[in-house]
């Protein structure tokens, strides 16, 4: 966010909000420890509103619960600014002092009326202006979304359309009011702060800033592009033209998690060499030509991880591995070994040593400290700095310190995946509680409240197609078709199912779903497929 | 003034706490760091100049010049008999070992007082959880871990008044099929073996927990980018169970189904 | 307001149909605007959880019991957890959580209806026996319970002759009783009912103060609290809202006089109610009857409507230009319940286990805010010191303890009854006026004060029934109860049903009062161990338990070990 990427508040914040607003996210199951901080604002007496397709287990904690169409976020929030303006709620100090494209950001939602919003949203016009005067009389606002937010393919639009709000209402900066984008993996924040995205270099900074590229290749003794590489879904589209022929993956399972899963297995196959590096013997792995069994990084080796409020926080090893796993750093080590670089023994604190020299935002973060403190936040520029527990608080400075925070203008279109006779229902994807993604550690515990792969409808829709919980349908997209068991829940509205991903191996989901991502992040559209769904021709006959 | 020592307390503190602060440590059961207490058990009682009763020092606060004595013949016998009733109730055998320390302290009888003991069948309907409710004594703990004060979903309450009093599920139905969401958060308040993971129960009923044998690491939860702090209980080079510090501001002892029992994938 | 969720248990169209129409007044918890839009959340349920008591009566009376789907039903709505409202079904006696037989009988077998029952009471059913059910005077008596013929008292009146209600040293709190009491608002105006009222109104919330303080009043309730202090304590809080309760839950074993009271005067407490509210600066006043009273909750209910009408309650209180309101809850049978803080909890729908205090009532009462508990009979007397004045008021009873007392009579008396008597008026004088101990028998032993209180021996007929007359002579006035028990009473078997009461009624909390009462049942009744432990747990029930129940629960065994009973 304003070129830092990171969620600008501390988890106990939101004990103090006024206001919550909880949007696309299901933290109740997905993250369900920073929801009892959550719980903690209600008691406090934080307000919050839920804003999902879907009335999730955490809706119901909320005073309000919106279920707006899938895809429509952002004509919503233009409506809410919209109303924020008029209503004279917007924080005109702040946007002043510390913002920039405030004009050409009011005028492109001028024409978002409360109307105009619930054509795209199908929410009550009330409803939308109750928000909006909720949001711009409320000190503390506190935004938090996941992946209900991002898995579109206008997902960073989307992540902007939610900035907007909070610079409008000056909620950001301050205690208790912020953005928070929950993480949905343990280290998806601290893979980005160390470089382990394309764009990027360790600390957050753009491959083409030429002063970090020169400290990195000072410190690695190799000289780096300045170009950006692919990300996921580039690289896929790669290994179709076979521009990319090789791949190393490590702790991750495409060919069950990728969008459009037979075109990425396709794609998988189609390599000169796969190697895999996992715990477990994948769906990837079983494609791949070498895999790596490896140690389970939280248990079985030394490191670090950094969690959704930028802190980062010593793991350890208490086990061995079993039988050839190896710690992580150990199998790299052992692979530029036999490139011919002798990078001597692995040694986790080592390795993060070297990153602190070349993260300013980490270099404070020694290992001793962040074992006395509990882990640390960043930036932590030295070895005296406690920490940011939020940032951006400089954007309360007068007069302001550094570059100003810019509103983005940003235009509401549709999901992809149209809805038409032949694929009358919105399939949208999530987690349950029990569960993390693929299913390939979760599947491995007996969990008591394990759903398995069914596909959630409400009564009404169930009783039209003339089916009920139990039944096997098949579920076809414009991709492919796959059999569930149907479920019938409260809290969807008609037309709209619901699956998780956790269980490819009994329900495919992702072969339903569009490969077509955000040309701005490389996300896929997880959360939109239009779907058709039938009886299974077994029950047909069966009856 | 507590035991003769001049206390400068915060205002709003415990009797308890400002006690700590002076080195005073006073006995509790129900109290946990990171619940209020119900001030049910009564182990932490002290005199309160003025006050018939004895008093709760894990809930009654402090006030100007309150004279208090935490230890005296009378405070010790109440405790001791406490202690006394509870065992003539309620298994006791794998309870913390604080609680035990108190036996000894006080010089309770396990047989002081006899009586009928609460008599309940294990109750083990899954493969994580065993609860035992005659190793139970109503604390409260773990209903306010499951309920208002961490995990807000009241699967469990107390039933039943007076003796007949338990905690349950309503209509005591299994707990799979109650609005349990297997957090263990009720697991891991529990001061007396009466709730344990179904490996430890297994475990201790085979005489193969031997806490002696165990090292604690702390590590960081791979589920979710939360973040919760864990603490990986390993006995033989085998993880055997997972708490989450209680002092730790992110998760304060508590986990999610996945952050408690996840791991056991890794056997 | 969290994951409801229900094992098993959907709701048939009939208990559906029972929770929407007990929730048609006051709004339903979830509020679904639309499929897309759904008002609800923890806050919401938390202001209506207080329906959740009434709302398991309303299963209870209609579907009789509390069953699987009816607590579904009603939960979802209210937004409470299943288990917790379990949990509350379960605590309250009346509530059963169990399909119920056709006829339910709840035989008292407690230390009145013990010496008299003939089981003969023209009902038959399934008997379980149960705790005193004030209705000592025309004992033996039993409450009966049908699937949807709600909740009655039965009574075979084997005991002794009719019941009555004399003061034979002259009526204040009785005196519309007397004239037959006032069970309509015309009746009760033509008797001069309201005019204390108009007197309140007159001298305002300052006046009233004053003059309860100088009359010296004391609660009635059990623990003899100055009363004028408490109103002074709630008037003087800055709080905007604040809440004034009668307690009607007279539960303590041999007491009825807050039965009598509201069955044939209930705008007595009505009015009385009224003037508290307007004095601390409450809207809003509840009163909470126990649950077996079912007459008296009709007759309240039906006061509280007359008066709305005619413009005694409501937004304009007779003209004062002030609201008040008053909204009455029927306890569910607990005789917990009765201590204030227990009962707090039992109206803010959860189970009546008493708080640990402080903080008291006075501060943190009803919904966390400022609240006035007094006994019903503490309350009548407001009006009588607003007649007459506070001097002239307490120009009977003693300095320490002035005005008169209500005496509740039973056992083996000539004519058990409520009986007014001036305080300090001796034992021996209260059994004569209630025309000694029955014919043909002899005085073995009196119970004052309840379970909660001691025994007194023939020998002890002089002392005064004062509180401080009864506190130097190591006894307590308690609830004003006295069971008369002759030559023919066991009384070992009254101490073990004593006993037995406290481990029924025990709420279970607190480790003291929930096993102390329990061991003390079993070594009472025989059943276990010697007597040597019985000092140690009337130490720690008396020093460590949380609430007066515990506190008092060896207060009669005590007293029996003293005179040998036992
Ligand atoms: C176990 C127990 C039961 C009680 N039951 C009653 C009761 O039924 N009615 C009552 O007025 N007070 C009862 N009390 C006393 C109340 O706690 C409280 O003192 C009283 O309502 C205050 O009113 P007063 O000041 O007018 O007496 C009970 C106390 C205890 C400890
Ligand atoms: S595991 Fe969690 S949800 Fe289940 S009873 Fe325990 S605290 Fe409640
Ligand atoms: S099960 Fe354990 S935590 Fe729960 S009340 Fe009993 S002893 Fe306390
Ligand atoms: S315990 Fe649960 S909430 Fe905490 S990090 Fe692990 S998965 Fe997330
Ligand atoms: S620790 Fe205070 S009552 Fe239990």
């Amino acid at each position: 966010m304003f070129g830092v990427g990171g969620g600008t508040s501390s988890f106990a914040e939101i004990e103090d909000a006024d206001l919550i607003l909880l949007w696309g996210s299901n933290a109740r199951d997905a993250h369900p420890i920073f929801f009892h901080h959550l719980l903690k604002g209600i008691k406090n007496g934080a307000r919050m509103w839920a804003i999902d397709p879907r009335r999730t287990s955490s809706a119901k904690f909320a005073d309000t619960w919106l279920g707006l169409e899938v895809g429509s976020d952002i004509a919503l929030a233009n409506a809410l600014a919209r109303e924020i303006i008029h209503n004279g709620h917007a924080d005109e100090e702040f946007i002043a002092n510390a913002t920039s494209g405030y004009a050409e950001f009011a005028a492109s939602v001028e024409d978002w009326t409360p109307e105009r919003a619930s054509d795209a949203t199908k929410l009550p016009t009330a409803e939308i202006r109750a928000l909006a005067l909720a949001i711009g009389q409320s000190k503390k606002v506190q935004i938090c979304w996941t992946l209900g937010i991002t898995e579109h393919h206008t997902g960073v639009d989307n992540v902007h359309a939610l900035i907007n709000l909070a610079l409008l209402t000056g909620n950001v900066g301050r205690w208790g009011s912020g953005l928070v984008p929950l993480r949905g993996q343990n280290n998806v924040q601290g893979g980005g702060d160390m470089g382990a995205i394309p764009l990027r270099l360790p600390g957050f900074t753009d491959v083409s800033d030429a002063v970090q590229r020169e400290r990195c290749e000072r410190e690695w003794g190799a000289s780096l592009p300045d170009q950006r590489g692919w990300h996921m879904s580039e690289m896929f589209d790669a290994m179709h033209e076979r521009a990319l022929r090789a791949l190393w993956v490590i702790g991750e399972n495409p060919a069950d998690s990728e969008a459009d899963a037979d075109h990425a297995r396709a794609a998988l196959s189609g390599l000169d060499i796969l190697v895999v590096q996992d715990l477990y013997l994948t769906r990837t792995a079983q494609l791949a030509d070498v895999v790596f069994p490896a140690a389970a990084a939280w248990a079985e080796s030394d490191g670090t991880v950094t969690n959704s409020e930028r802190r980062v926080q010593r793991v350890r090893r208490a086990v061995a591995p079993p039988g050839e796993a190896h710690d992580d750093l150990e199998i790299i080590f052992d692979v530029a070994k036999i490139c011919g670089h002798d990078w001597g023994s692995p040694d986790a604190e080592v390795v993060w040593d070297e990153l602190r020299r070349v993260s300013p935002s980490h270099a404070g973060m020694t290992y001793a400290r962040l074992s006395d403190l509990g882990g640390l936040q960043w930036p932590c520029l030295d070895e005296s700095d406690p920490g940011a527990p939020f940032l951006h608080g400089r954007l309360w400075q007068q007069p302001l310190v550094g570059a100003r925070a810019p509103f983005a203008a940003v235009e509401w279109r549709p999901p992809l995946d149209t809805l038409d006779d032949d694929y009358p229902f919105r399939l949208t994807t999530g987690r349950v509680i029990d569960s993390y993604n693929t299913g390939v550690q979760t599947e491995r515990y007996p969990s008591p409240i394990r759903t398995g792969d069914t596909l959630d409808i409400c009564r009404a829709d169930a009783s039209s197609i003339g089916v009920t919980s139990g039944d096997r349908v098949a579920v076809a997209s414009r991709r492919g078709a796959i059999e569930m068991t149907i479920r019938i829940v409260e809290g969807l509205p008609r037309g709209l199912v619901f699956s998780t991903m956790h269980f490819p191996g009994a329900a495919d989901v992702n072969r339903l779903i569009s490969d077509a991502w955000d040309p701005k992040s490389g996300t896929a559209e997880f959360k939109a497929t239009a779907v058709r769904i039938d009886r299974c021709a077994s029950e047909i006959v069966a009856q | 003034m507590i035991d003769g020592i001049e206390v400068d307390a915060k205002a709003g503190a415990t009797i308890r706490s400002a006690a700590e602060t002076v080195g005073i440590e006073i006995p509790t059961l129900c109290w946990a760091r990171n619940l209020n207490p119900a001030n049910a058990c009564r182990l932490c009682v002290v005199e309160v100049e003025g006050t018939r009763p004895l008093v709760a020092s894990c809930s009654r606060t402090v006030e100007d010049q309150m004279v208090i004595t935490t230890n005296s013949a009378r405070v010790r016998e109440n405790r001791r008999s406490v202690l006394e009733l509870l065992a003539s109730a309620v298994e006791l055998d794998w309870a913390e070992s604080e609680l035990v320390a108190h036996f000894v302290e006080y010089e309770a009888r396990s047989d002081h007082f006899d009586g009928t003991k609460l008599e309940e069948a294990s109750k083990i309907h899954d493969d994580l959880f065993a609860r035992e409710y005659s190793r139970c004594v109503l604390c409260y703990r773990c209903v306010d871990a499951c309920g208002d004060q961490a995990q807000h979903t009241f699967a469990i309450a107390i039933a039943g008044r007076g003796f007949e009093s338990r905690v349950s599920t309503e209509f005591d139905v299994r707990l799979p099929d109650s609005a349990c969401v297997y957090c263990g958060n009720c697991i891991a308040v529990c001061p007396t073996g009466a709730l344990t993971p179904l490996t430890e129960f297994v475990m201790r009923t085979e005489s193969t927990w031997v806490q002696e044998r165990q090292v604690v690491t702390h590590t960081v939860c791979a589920f979710c980018g939360v973040g919760c702090n864990l603490e990986l209980h390993v006995q033989d080079d085998n993880i055997v169970k997972v708490t989450s510090p209680s002092d730790h501001d992110i998760s304060l002892g508590n986990l999610c189904i996945k952050g408690r029992f996840g791991w056991q994938h890794l056997d | 307001m969290p994951n409801v969720h229900f094992g098993n248990g959907q709701p048939t169209t009939r208990e559906q149909e029972i929770v929407e129409q007990f929730l048609l007044e006051p709004e339903r918890a979830t509020h679904a605007l639309s499929e897309r839009v759904l008002v609800g959340g923890p806050r919401r349920a938390t202001g209506i959880r207080h329906l959740l008591l009434p709302g398991l009566w309303a299963l209870q009376d209609s579907v009789g019991w509390v069953s699987p789907g009816g607590l579904k039903a009603l939960c979802d709505s209210l937004g409470v957890p299943l288990a917790e409202a379990y949990g509350v079904a379960t605590f309250y006696e009346l509530l059963q959580s169990e399909p119920p037989p056709e006829v339910l009988i709840r035989q008292c077998d407690d230390i009145t209806c013990m010496l008299f029952s003939s089981g003969n009471l023209g009902v038959e059913g399934s008997r379980v026996g149960s705790s005193c059910l004030g209705q000592c005077d025309s004992s033996a008596a039993a409450v009966v319970q049908r699937p949807g013929h709600g909740t009655a008292i039965v009574t075979e009146s084997v005991g002794a002759s009719t019941p009555v209600v004399a003061a034979p040293a002259g009526a204040r709190l009785l005196r519309r009783i007397f004239n037959g009491g006032a069970t309509t608002i015309a009746d009760y105006r033509s008797v001069g009912g309201y005019t204390a009222l108009e007197v309140a109104i007159e001298i305002g919330s300052s006046g009233v103060l004053g003059a309860i303080q100088q009359s010296g009043l004391r609660g009635r309730g059990g623990a003899a609290f100055p009363t004028g202090a408490k109103w002074l304590a709630v008037a003087d809080s800055l709080s905007s809202t604040k809440y004034v309760i009668a307690n009607a839950d007279e539960s303590e074993p041999g007491t009825f006089k807050d039965r009598v009271l509201m069955e044939q005067d209930p705008f007595a407490l009505i009015e009385a109610l009224t003037i508290a509210g307007l004095t601390v600066g409450a809207d809003c006043g509840w009163i909470y009857i126990r649950g077996e009273y079912t007459l008296s909750y009709a007759r309240i209910k039906s006061a509280i409507s007359e008066a709305h009408s005619t413009g005694f309650l409501g937004a304009d209180v007779a003209g004062s230009g002030r609201p008040f309101d008053i909204e009455v809850r029927r306890g569910g049978g607990a005789y917990v319940c009765g201590e204030e803080t227990a009962l707090l909890q039992s109206i803010e729908g959860y189970r009546g286990e008493p708080r640990s205090k402080p903080p008291y009532p006075t501060s943190d009462g009803l919904f966390g805010q400022p609240t006035l508990i007094n006994n019903v009979e503490t309350l009548v007397n407001v009006l009588e010191i607003l007649h007459q004045g506070p001097a002239e008021w307490r120009s009977v009873g003693s300095a320490e303890s002035p005005g008169t007392r209500l005496f509740c009579l039973s056992g083996h008396v000539a004519r058990p009854g409520v009986y007014e008597h001036p305080m300090g008026t001796t034992l021996g004088r209260v059994l004569s006026d209630a025309g000694g101990v029955a014919a043909g028998s002899e005085l073995q032993m009196i119970l004052l004060g309840g379970a909660a209180g001691g025994f007194v021996s023939p020998e002890q007929l002089h002392v005064e029934l004062s509180f401080e007359g009864a506190r130097s002579a190591g006894l307590s006035l308690g609830s004003g109860a006295i069971v008369v028990f002759d030559a023919s009473v066991d009384l070992p078997k009254v101490v073990a049903r004593v006993a037995k009461f406290f481990a029924n009624e025990s709420c279970g909390k607190c480790v003291p009062c929930r096993i102390g009462t329990q061991r003390q049942m079993e070594i009472v009744a025989g059943r276990s161990g010697g007597l040597r432990v019985l000092d140690d747990l009337d130490q720690v029930m008396t020093d460590s338990s949380i609430c007066g129940l515990g506190q008092a629960a060896s207060s009669l065994v005590r007293s029996a070990r003293n005179l040998g009973v036992i």
